[in-house]
């Protein structure tokens, strides 16, 4: 603990610890082969890695990767007009404006992940799609040049500080209104449109933009000193907690209409993401709370003492630390949500998972079940991998359990 | 005094949002002609479910739900031992000395835990156990014999015989001896104040008693039945659906990685000294597992294994996604037959709540014990 105080008031002072250089036989040595149990054990995990590895090789190179181009689209947006896809394209570059305009103010993990995004766009332009979508990921880049000049310029300035964060709030109804068009002004998408990945992405995005804080509010009721808002929190969240999603799912596709008046009947993807925010709302509380147990109590005393009331104590004192311990557990719940949008097809949602069904079952692509369920896997497991490897730089960056 | 009406406030707002619900609820059964009721419970199902304990499309719906209840905690068992058994090992491995180990366990973890289970569901169902496998005639034989095909698993199993009765006495007598020896054991590990695990005695009582019986009773008590292929399928053994297989396997593989998470944290949790001192005060290397370094990271672990315990049964609903005739899959089908939709959902969501409850009181039970323990 000593020496991370000193390493943050006298960084330059301090230099890295040596390193040994270990020669690669006595690494081998040390690592794989110090006694006859572990040498037995290198050798079969070897055999696994190998024999797994060759059979991935060998059935990829057979495979019929044909499917995910040919129908990339579908996956990716579902059967959104062609004519509209620029909305698509407009809505990533306000994501990616944004991104960038962090990027150039605030530096460090921000900057690393707009550089990121904008490689692999980059990356992808050069793989060999139609020049039109090219293109348009090229767009993605440079929207994020344009971006980054905008916030390395406004660095520093404190209301340029403020219009960012209003921005980004304010992109959130902008994008979905954009996407799903307005009367009079954009047309509006039809209601059987299928949505696709993207809607697994809006989905997961509405989820964590409204579970978060009714997630926060209940947990703050859970340690209400009223016991009946407490009572009525802690039924919430136990009631949640203690049924599966797909079983809200089902009741938000058949009971809902029952409970509601017969004027009043939600779109059915509106009534998924409801459930799941309510659902992920109730998980979300117990991390909270886990994070609000931590705080000493001593906190609360010293926030009386100079004079806060009990709004701005919870607001400026135990909530900020509270939220600060927890954040890899919130992030994780984040991630489940993500892949819990997965369920959506359970009430025939056309989302990334179910709308393979209808390739499945398109003549042409027959016996392609292997290269569609690996292609869903990859890009679920890129977007959870991000997401957490992002969490765990956060959590360094603020410094969780250094305290 | 501003409290207390702000509470009778909540407390109204709530009572009237749910009064609104309801009589929504009420207007628009009215408005298809229902009423809310159980007693369609006492009808004829008439749909099949393909496996579990004995049932007939005769049989009342009531019965028919039951049937998924057993399913679902049938899954969920099987699940729970396999994913545990995964676990373990895999938690291990991920603190190896051994480097290839380590990565090899580290790279399962990341894999796993970051595709949605119902992909992995699908993949274990749809790819692997419908589309890989071969036909029934030529299926895959396993040492055992055990057979692999797209028709399910066949496995060798124990069928009871006539003595299987008689025998049945033998081991409820070596259970009641278990009791007894665990209690007296326990008593006397109390007296002595020392540590000790008094259920190994008890399970030692159970096998002898076991044992013993089935030297005594006249003629084997289980016969091994062996799957035979026949003309269009295997006769014999144990039938495990393809459905039910690629559920455990699809539920035990994703389990297993975050229990593997907990298992290290647990271990992780015993700090090195503590194995050094009980080293050093002569205890000897099974003896530290066994007295230091077990009791204090099962309490690590046990809380969050018991909570992925319960995320693995009501993960298990998933089995409708796949036709494994769980509880939900017969609940919705029952709602199908009947348009019962309020009834079915508060008997769905009620069975998943009182597993969960159990559980939890469970877990209350057992940390007041361990929170005694603590110095």
């Amino acid at each position: 603990m000593n020496d991370r105080q000193q390493e943050r008031h006298a960084p330059e002072e301090q230099l890295p610890p040596p390193t040994e250089r270990i020669p690669v036989l006595r690494w081998l040595r040390q690592n794989l082969f110090s006694s006859w149990l572990n040498a037995i054990l290198t050798v079969i995990a070897a055999a696994v890695i190998a024999a797994v590895a060759l059979g991935l090789l060998r059935w990829a190179l057979g495979a019929r990767w044909a499917v995910i181009p040919a129908n990339l689209k579908l996956l990716l947006v579902g059967t959104y007009p062609l004519q509209y896809i620029w909305r698509v394209w407009v809505a990533v570059y306000i994501i990616t404006f944004l991104v960038g305009l962090s990027s150039g103010s605030h530096g460090g993990l921000m900057r690393r992940i707009s550089v990121t995004m904008a490689l692999v766009s980059v990356v992808f332009a050069i793989l060999p799609f139609p020049w039109a979508t090219r293109a348009w990921l090229g767009g993605i880049a440079l929207s994020e040049v344009v971006g980054f000049g905008l916030g390395y310029l406004g660095r520093g300035n404190r209301w340029y500080k403020r219009a960012e964060i209003g921005l980004w709030i304010l992109s959130f109804p902008i994008i979905l209104v954009f996407l799903n068009g307005v009367g009079g002004f954009l047309p509006v998408v039809a209601g059987r449109t299928t949505w696709g990945f993207m809607l697994n992405l809006i989905g997961a995005a509405v989820g964590i933009a409204l579970s978060f804080p009714i997630g926060v509010l209940l947990a703050l009721g859970r340690r209400s000193k009223l016991p009946v808002i407490r009572w009525v929190c802690t039924a919430y969240i136990e009631l949640i907690r203690g049924v599966p999603l797909i079983s809200l799912l089902f009741m938000a596709s058949i009971m809902l209409q029952l409970l509601l008046p017969a004027t009043v009947r939600p779109d059915l993807v509106i009534r998924a993401m409801m459930t799941i925010t309510a659902f992920t709302a109730a998980y979300m509380a117990e991390n909270v709370r886990g994070g609000l147990q931590a705080i000493p109590r001593g906190q609360y005393e010293a926030a009386y003492a100079v004079g806060l009331n009990g709004t701005l104590t919870t607001m400026l004192i135990i909530l900020p630390q509270a939220l600060r311990l927890v954040i890899p557990a919130i992030v994780g719940q984040f991630i489940a949500l993500f892949m819990d949008t997965t369920l959506f097809g359970f009430i025939a949602i056309l989302e990334l998972l179910n709308i393979t069904r209808s390739i499945m079952g398109n003549l042409e692509w027959r016996g392609t079940i292997f290269e569609l369920y690996v292609f869903i896997g990859v890009v679920f497991w890129v977007v959870c991998y991000s997401m957490s490897y992002i969490s765990r730089r956060i959590e360094k960056t603020v410094g969780v359990g250094e305290r | 005094m501003l409290r207390v009406i702000g509470q009778v406030l909540f407390l109204l707002l709530i009572a009237a949002g749910i009064w609104w619900l309801l009589n929504n609820l009420q207007n628009n059964l009215q408005a298809i002609g229902l009423r809310i009721g159980f007693s369609f419970l006492k009808n004829t199902a008439g749909f099949p479910i393909s496996e579990g304990i004995p049932y007939n499309p005769t049989d009342v719906n009531g019965y028919a739900f039951w049937v998924g209840i057993v399913n679902t905690l049938r899954v969920a068992v099987i699940g729970i031992v396999l994913a545990t058994a995964l676990g373990t090992v895999v938690g291990v491995a991920r603190l190896s000395s051994n480097w290839l180990v380590k990565k090899l366990a580290g790279i399962y973890v990341e894999i796993v835990r970051n595709i949605p289970l119902l992909v992995q569901l699908f993949f274990w169902y749809f790819a692997v156990m419908v589309t890989a496998l071969p036909m029934v005639g030529n299926a895959i034989r396993l040492p055992g014999p055990t057979y692999l095909s797209r028709r399910g698993v066949y496995l060798p199993w124990a069928t009871p015989t006539d003595s299987f009765r008689t025998w049945m006495f033998y081991v409820l007598g070596g259970l009641v001896l278990a009791i007894i020896v665990y209690v007296l054991r326990r008593v006397q590990l109390k007296r002595a104040e020392r540590p000790g695990f008094p259920i190994v005695w008890a399970v030692i009582a159970l096998v002898l008693a076991g044992a013993g019986g089935w030297f005594l009773t006249s003629g084997s008590p289980l016969a091994l039945s062996v799957p035979v292929l026949q003309k269009f399928n295997f006769v014999g053994g144990l039938w495990l659906s393809t459905s039910f297989t690629a559920l455990v396997m699809g539920l035990s593989v994703y389990t297993g990685a975050f229990i593997a998470e907990i298992v290290r944290a647990g271990i992780l949790a015993v700090s090195k000294g503590q194995t050094e001192a009980a080293r050093a005060v002569g205890l000897k290397r099974v003896q530290v597992l066994r007295l230091v370094i077990l009791p204090q990271a099962l309490r690590v672990i046990i809380p969050p294994l018991a909570s992925q315990y319960l995320n693995l049964t009501k993960n298990s609903s998933l089995a409708i996604l796949i036709g494994y005739y769980d509880l939900m899959n017969v609940g919705t089908t029952i709602f199908n037959q009947t348009g019962r939709a309020v009834e079915m959902i508060l008997l769905i969501m009620a069975s998943y709540l009182t597993m969960s409850l159990l559980t939890s009181l469970l877990m209350n039970y057992y940390n007041r014990r361990m929170k005694l323990v603590e110095r």
